[in-house]
């Protein structure tokens, strides 16, 4: 019984970083650029802040409900659970890339410009690098948050940690909720040291 | 305006035999006009810059005299008139190539903090894809021009200068790709008169050294007639006086003995 309780344990840990994992990659490849493009579009930046914020505030059990009849995306199982991680870990990001880029010195990038910069130089040579703590920063936020979001995914059978949480509710066994909560927790505190760590070698400037 | 230019050129091209055409200036204003909404910034300046001279534009805040510096480097375009850089004007240069071959340096120098002093230096001859070799030695031969030794200051981050260091690493990444111009906008505006002296010292001795052509923004008048081949007192958006420094001394009207009186107050010149 012990050892079953173990290798269920690694087995829903695994799952669970997995389901983080994939989330937050996509939701990385999605946001940064979408922070690019909107220092560079002033008007959208509204409209998709907006959006972002809105996606924020849906409670997260009700996302993941809503989602589950809509095609293509939704249904049961993993993928509904990453698309609803996905839209979570956006927002952070998201609002940490324009933080960060537009928050780059005037000075700096008037002298970029004045020197003969093309846009792209100036996104890649001067804004990325003087921005990149703070994006990172904006990963941080939202890898530890997806984690802890993540456990709600075992509703709509994304499985993961939520596994034993569900059923502990259920059956009212408080040894089976810790047993999903205390991992889950241990995890986004890992996570949240390890990107603090790289956080700190961006650190020169 | 295109109109306008083509005849000029072959005019000038049918007389190349016969007669020697002036002297291009570098920099010319014509008439030029900037409005940012309703509001005139400046109105209808024309002068010249020829090759070599140091022109300082004199004037109080908001004057528009750094307007002036961003019409020549392409940052803004005129509303109406147009600015000529080596004849041609600016908005038919390719507007990165016409950046490259202008120097800025503006106040706080604008340096790159996540980059190195020799980084920031060697930047746009990196832009210009130099051969590495040829952008240290470019950086090690202007970092000693400024009188910042090479070996104690190239691997330094700006946050680790003074201001005056940072404002020497400006100059110098300015010359870097040795453009034939370079633009001041009041650079030793925020550093203390010791060093303010220093500096103003080395530019004059870099200008005598390198014969480069320079437009010099500052509200200094002390500063103005200290550097200046030409002084350019610019005034809500005109310019008022444009002479020798000797002749803006005896210059009339208000502004311009406005401008005086401040000599008198600090007493020296």
């Amino acid at each position: 019984m012990q050892s079953g309780l173990m290798g269920e344990l690694l087995e829903l840990t695994l799952e669970h970083v997995g389901l983080v994992s994939v989330a937050m990659a996509i939701a990385t490849a999605m946001a940064i650029p979408a922070g690019i493009l909107l220092t560079r579009r002033e008007a959208l930046r509204r409209w998709v802040l907006g959006f972002a914020n809105v996606m924020q505030t849906v409670p997260s059990l009700a996302l993941f409900g809503f989602l589950i009849p809509l095609p293509f995306i939704g249904g049961i199982g993993k993928h509904t659970a990453i698309v609803a991680l996905v839209l979570y870990a956006l927002l952070p990001i998201l609002q940490n890339t324009l933080a960060g880029i537009l928050g780059v010195d005037r000075a700096v990038r008037e002298s970029a410009i004045a020197m003969g910069m093309t846009g792209r130089q100036l996104l890649w040579l001067v804004e990325l690098p003087l921005a990149a703590r703070t994006i990172l920063a904006g990963v941080r936020v939202a890898t530890v948050i997806t984690i802890g979001t993540a456990t709600i995914a075992a509703a709509i059978g994304g499985g993961g940690l939520g596994v034993f949480i569900f059923r502990g509710l259920a059956s009212v066994d408080t040894n089976q909720i810790l047993a999903g909560a205390v991992p889950a927790a241990l995890i986004a505190l890992a996570a949240d040291k390890g990107l603090s760590w790289v956080e700190q070698k961006f650190w020169r400037g | 305006m295109a109109l306008c230019r083509e005849p000029v050129a072959r005019q000038a091209k049918l007389n190349l035999d016969s007669v020697t055409p002036p002297a291009n200036p570098l920099v010319s204003f014509r008439n030029v006009f900037y409005r940012l909404g309703r509001q005139d910034i400046l109105r209808n300046l024309s002068f010249d810059v020829e090759a070599g001279e140091t022109l300082v534009l004199l004037g109080r805040s908001g004057s528009g005299k750094t307007t002036v510096l961003k019409l020549v480097n392409g940052l803004l375009l005129p509303s109406e008139g147009e600015v000529l850089v080596e004849g041609r004007p600016t908005t038919a240069w390719n507007s990165i190539r016409l950046k490259r071959r202008i120097g800025y340096v503006i106040q706080e120098a604008g340096l790159f903090p996540h980059l190195t002093v020799a980084a920031n230096v060697g930047l746009v001859p990196r832009l210009e894809s130099w051969p590495q070799q040829d952008i240290d030695r470019r950086v090690v031969g202007l970092l000693t021009q400024v009188e910042l030794p090479p070996a104690e200051f190239a691997h330094r981050y700006p946050r680790e200068l003074s201001g005056g260091q940072r404002q020497r690493v400006g100059v110098a990444r300015a010359l870097a790709a040795d453009p034939p111009l370079l633009l001041f906008d009041e650079p030793f505006g925020a550093l203390d008169p010791m060093t303010r002296m220093e500096l103003q010292r080395q530019f004059l001795a870099m200008r005598q050294n390198l014969g480069k052509t320079a437009i010099f923004v500052t509200h200094d008048v002390r500063e103005a007639l200290l550097l200046a081949t030409r002084v350019g007192l610019v005034h809500q958006g005109r310019l008022e006086v444009l002479t020798t420094p000797s002749e803006f001394l005896l210059a009339q009207g208000d502004e311009v003995r406005a401008v005086l009186s401040c000599l008198d107050t600090k007493g020296n010149v």
